[in-house]
């Protein structure tokens, strides 16, 4: 599928059954609902919580260098090893981990094409063991922040016009009709979206099947909405799990050069006091 | 172990819709429930039997989706 830009960013169900426990491999499942990796995973796979273990637990932020060295060397992973992650929601964590892998300057992470929707689906093995793995020392380097969007860079977006907003919510949260999708607890004090961003919602990059749609058709998708990668983009969503698996799409799928991922997103800007809304 | 019974439907709960997911792993049933739009896992739960596990999912999820508000846009 869409490996053109950079083949091997992605790998197929069929793929991870056959390596899973290769030695340079390792294979994490990162989801949405904590709880999923206990409830079956692929058999060999380490599971991380985004909750406790992707995040400065204390302030708002993404990991910090010496906790991302801390997992991955509890998770027996070197700065060679072959990171494999997958999760549900068709990978929505697993593209938030692959981001903050990628802002640590981990060269080789993949991520399961159609995750563990498509696992599932296919009705291959599931384990409940937690695997433990020998231990390594991990050394990160300084993070690269051009991948990230802090709020400075969007509201000199907003005001600028210097690089295209891209709204990954679903089309009743950036409309403000919601403020949080159907279930979850809302976050913010307004509804609606960033001034001038462009509505592109995670799930048009995805098949039925959770796998990603290809390239033809997601340099379609981005482009009639004139986001074609001659200029920067700045993806976000709520809390920016959605919006990673869009930067994603537009950075490692179709190669664009400058994209960010604006990880305060909707629970920063719908809360920010005196932020310019649009709506509907 | 192989999952069994997978099954996926679409319905409606509490005026949203819904994707109930629910399979059967070793003795006990698994189920989750996600909004259709955007797609977000928000309710699990398990039981020894489909009926058991999709039940108390169901009322989980009916209980949260009952506090989602609508605005006028």
């Amino acid at each position: 599928m869409a490996t053109q830009t950079l083949p091997g960013v992605l790998v197929t169900t069929d793929w991870v059954a056959q390596h899973a426990t290769d030695a340079a491999v390792r294979v994490v499942e990162v989801d949405v609902d904590t709880t999923s990796y206990d409830q079956g995973h692929v058999p060999g796979a380490a599971g991380w919580n985004w909750t406790t273990e992707l995040c400065d637990t204390l302030v708002r932020d993404i990991i910090p260098a010496n906790k991302l060295e801390e997992l991955l060397g509890k998770t027996g992973i070197d700065n060679k090893t072959a990171i494999v992650l997958y999760g549900d929601n068709n990978n929505w964590f697993a593209a938030w981990a692959f981001w903050q892998l990628k802002i640590y300057g981990h060269q080789d992470v993949r991520i399961m094409d159609g995750g563990r929707k498509k696992w599932l689906a296919e009705g291959r093995d599931l384990s409940t063991d937690r695997p433990s793995f020998p231990a390594t020392t991990y050394k990160a380097p300084a993070p690269d922040l051009s991948l990230r969007a802090f709020l400075p860079e969007v509201q000199q977006a907003v005001a600028g016009k210097k690089a295209a907003l891209v709204d990954v919510r679903s089309p009743q949260e950036f409309t403000g009709e919601i403020l949080a999708p159907p279930g979850l607890p809302e976050t913010c004090q307004r509804g609606g979206h960033i001034p001038g961003a462009k509505s592109i919602p995670w799930g048009k990059n995805c098949n039925e099947d959770g796998t990603f749609k290809s390239f033809d058709e997601l340099k379609a998708l981005y482009a009639a909405q004139g986001i074609t990668g001659d200029q920067p983009v700045i993806a976000y969503c709520r809390i920016g799990e959605r919006s990673s698996l869009t930067w994603f799409t537009m950075k490692h799928l179709l190669g664009f050069k400058d994209v960010r991922n604006y990880d305060g997103s909707w629970t920063e800007w719908g809360n920010l006091v005196g932020a310019p809304v649009e709506k509907p | 172990m192989k999952p069994e019974e997978h099954s996926r439907r679409q319905q409606e709960l509490a005026g949203w819709p819904v994707m109930i997911e629910t399979y059967k792993l070793g003795d006990v049933y698994h189920c989750a429930i996600a909004n259709v739009d955007p797609g977000a896992r928000f309710a699990r739960a398990d039981g020894a039997t489909r009926e058991e596990a999709e039940s108390r999912a169901i009322e989980k999820a009916t209980r949260y989706l009952a506090q989602t508000r609508k605005f006028e846009v």
